[in-house]
């Protein structure tokens, strides 16, 4: 399929700025990063407002509860490696705990890093996030929809984990979209299995539907784009109707969306089901479709995954 | 330099002693709990609570109140037998500590328990928590002050150290921090288990104004504090020399009473001596 690809991080940047217009309590805090992450566009703005904690992300994140009990709505950013597993003490105490309005907006997440290697591919985030109590995990699709959250979770009091990548990804949603929190996207309808995906998986999971069509096989494909709180009412639905799912998520399949949704549906609706992610391994340095590939992230593997679910419906 | 009459001077003495009476009685009743870092900072939190903080106990969400982070934790008995004192909730609730569907947990939670300012007990964070508290005043241009009450042990931890860099990097002025040091952590003695001097010249060299005093002589106490308010540009430390267990002698000094409650026994000798003459 023919996508439009447009960067996640260009989009957040964008959103910051126009919520620092529009609201003085909104403050950006970054860990010598800003110019990856993109908070620098606020930096440029609202100097004021932004605080370079230089490369201590601990310090970052505590630093951000203090502004948060102090009424201000903070978006922490850097590296998604450096803004979960390094500082996860700091989140799960003085963030997640206390319950503080804080939007930690962590990008490069996943293996499509590339050449940096797996001391930089984190796949293990989501999984940390998500069994802290308190916390909403998002992982929004492409660019519009990283524009789309990061107005909504400003909106939202607490603790919000927004999980962003270093390349550019496919849009998949349509300037019209809205997003709504723990209101999964039906992106294609289909009766036969449904693909959910969330993040640049939910396009190879649109690629797969459209490959087995020519199969005559009806797809549903889902994007998942709130890990946590968990849209259950969809995924019960979709496993209901279609008899059979794949999850795919560029995150280990330990613990990570495939998890969540396995989790929900082997409590409220058992069906055959299959998850596409990277498996139990670190990564390594190369270019996103190599490692994509090599990891198995294909919309491929997404086809061969739903072939094994039909195979196992009967 | 002020000068404080007497009165005043044991006025506040004796509410510490009331606060230390408190804590003894809620580990003994909780059956479990930290005496000695809680009665080492006792001095320092009447201080805070009974002079030197801003505060109004009946409103505690206050916009520009002044703001205290325990970042040692486990001195949660002092701060809640401090809190009660000044009138944030009953005295009587202080029984509750460490039981279920008690306000007062082991370790501070915001949100939970009227008054205090940050979930604290894991160490090393209070300062930086503290740093925001300070940056947020300065950007909406409140007067109030943020005060830091840090443990020895802490020292070990590194964010402590990243804090210190921020507070002074960005001039946190309205930032007092007071480091209870009574050179004993659970494991031993501070300068056995991770050596921490020359303490005072570490802060010095991370830009900080620094000032030992004894941390449970009461007038030294207000007087550094006073002295803080009036450095600009940068933060403010004071180096508490305290002796863990104050006030109770078989504690004093003493790691066995880290992290443990007293027996019944030395329940009743310890408020004895605290509540004797």
């Amino acid at each position: 399929m023919k996508w439009k690809i447009e960067s996640q991080r260009k989009q957040y940047g964008r959103a910051l700025v126009e919520l620092g217009k529009e609201r003085g309590d909104i403050v950006v805090l970054d860990a010598d990063l800003s110019t990856s992450t993109r908070t620098a566009d606020f930096a440029a703005a609202f100097p004021e407002r932004f605080f370079n904690v230089g490369i201590a992300e601990q310090n970052m994140m505590d630093t951000a509860a203090g502004l948060a009990a102090s009424g201000k709505t903070v978006f922490a950013s850097t590296f998604a490696v450096f803004g979960t597993g390094r500082c996860y003490d700091q989140i799960r105490q003085s963030i997640a705990y206390p319950k503080l309005n804080i939007k930690i907006v962590a990008t490069h997440a996943g293996i499509t890093v590339g050449g940096d290697g797996a001391s930089h591919q984190i796949i293990e985030d989501i999984a940390l996030m998500r069994v802290l109590p308190n916390m909403t995990v998002i992982v929004p699709v492409d660019a519009p929809e990283t524009y789309r959250v990061v107005k909504a979770v400003s909106k939202m009091p607490g603790p919000v984990y927004v999980r962003v990548g270093r390349a550019d990804v496919p849009t998949v949603t349509k300037e019209t979209d809205q997003f709504e929190l723990n209101n999964a996207q039906v992106m294609r309808d289909g009766n036969d299995v449904t693909l959910i995906g969330c993040g640049i998986m939910v396009s190879k999971c649109l690629e797969a539907a459209e490959e087995l069509a020519k199969h005559g096989v009806d797809a549903r494909v889902v994007n998942l784009h709130t890990i946590k709180p968990l849209d259950e009412k969809t995924l019960v639905k979709a496993a209901r109707e279609t008899g059979g799912v794949v999850t795919a998520e560029e995150h280990s399949v330990m613990m990570g969306m495939g998890s969540a949704v396995a989790m929900c549906l082997v409590e409220n609706f058992h069906v055959p089901m299959k998850r596409v992610g990277i498996p139990d391994v670190f990564g390594e340095s190369g270019c996103c479709d190599e490692l994509m590939a090599k990891y198995g992230l294909t919309s491929d593997n997404i086809v061969e995954a739903a072939h094994d679910v039909l195979r196992r419906k009967k | 330099m002020e000068v404080y009459d007497g009165e005043f001077i044991r006025e506040l003495e004796s509410i510490a002693k009331k606060i230390r009476m408190h804590s003894i009685k809620m580990i003994y009743d909780a059956g479990s709990g930290h005496p000695g870092g809680s009665l080492s900072c006792a001095d320092i939190v009447t201080a805070l609570y009974f002079h030197i903080l801003k505060h109004d106990p009946k409103k505690p969400d206050w916009e520009d109140r002044d703001r205290f982070v325990l970042s040692k934790g486990h001195a949660a008995p002092t701060l809640y037998a401090a809190l009660a004192e000044a009138g944030y909730f009953e005295v009587e609730e202080l029984c509750t500590l460490r039981k279920m569907g008690s306000r007062l947990q082991g370790h501070p939670c915001m949100g939970k328990t009227p008054g205090v300012e940050m979930s604290t007990g894991s160490l090393g964070h209070g300062l930086a928590a503290g740093n925001g508290m300070a940056l947020a005043a300065k950007l909406d241009r409140k007067l109030h002050r943020i005060y830091v009450l840090c443990g020895d042990g802490e020292m070990d931890v590194g964010e402590t150290w990243e804090a210190a860099m921020l507070a002074s990097h960005f001039k946190l002025d309205n930032v007092t921090a007071y480091i209870d040091r009574n050179k004993l952590q659970l494991d031993g003695p501070t300068e056995k288990i991770m050596s921490l001097e020359p303490l005072a010249d570490k802060w010095k060299a991370f830009g900080w104004h620094v000032i030992e005093i004894n941390g449970h002589n009461m007038k030294e106490i207000i007087q550094a504090t006073n002295e803080a308010k009036g450095v600009k540009g940068r933060p403010t430390i004071i180096i508490c020399h305290t002796i863990k267990g104050k006030g109770v002698s078989y504690m004093e000094g003493s790691l066995h009473f880290h992290g443990k409650a007293p027996s019944d026994e030395e329940y009743v000798q310890a408020m004895k001596e605290l509540g004797g003459p």
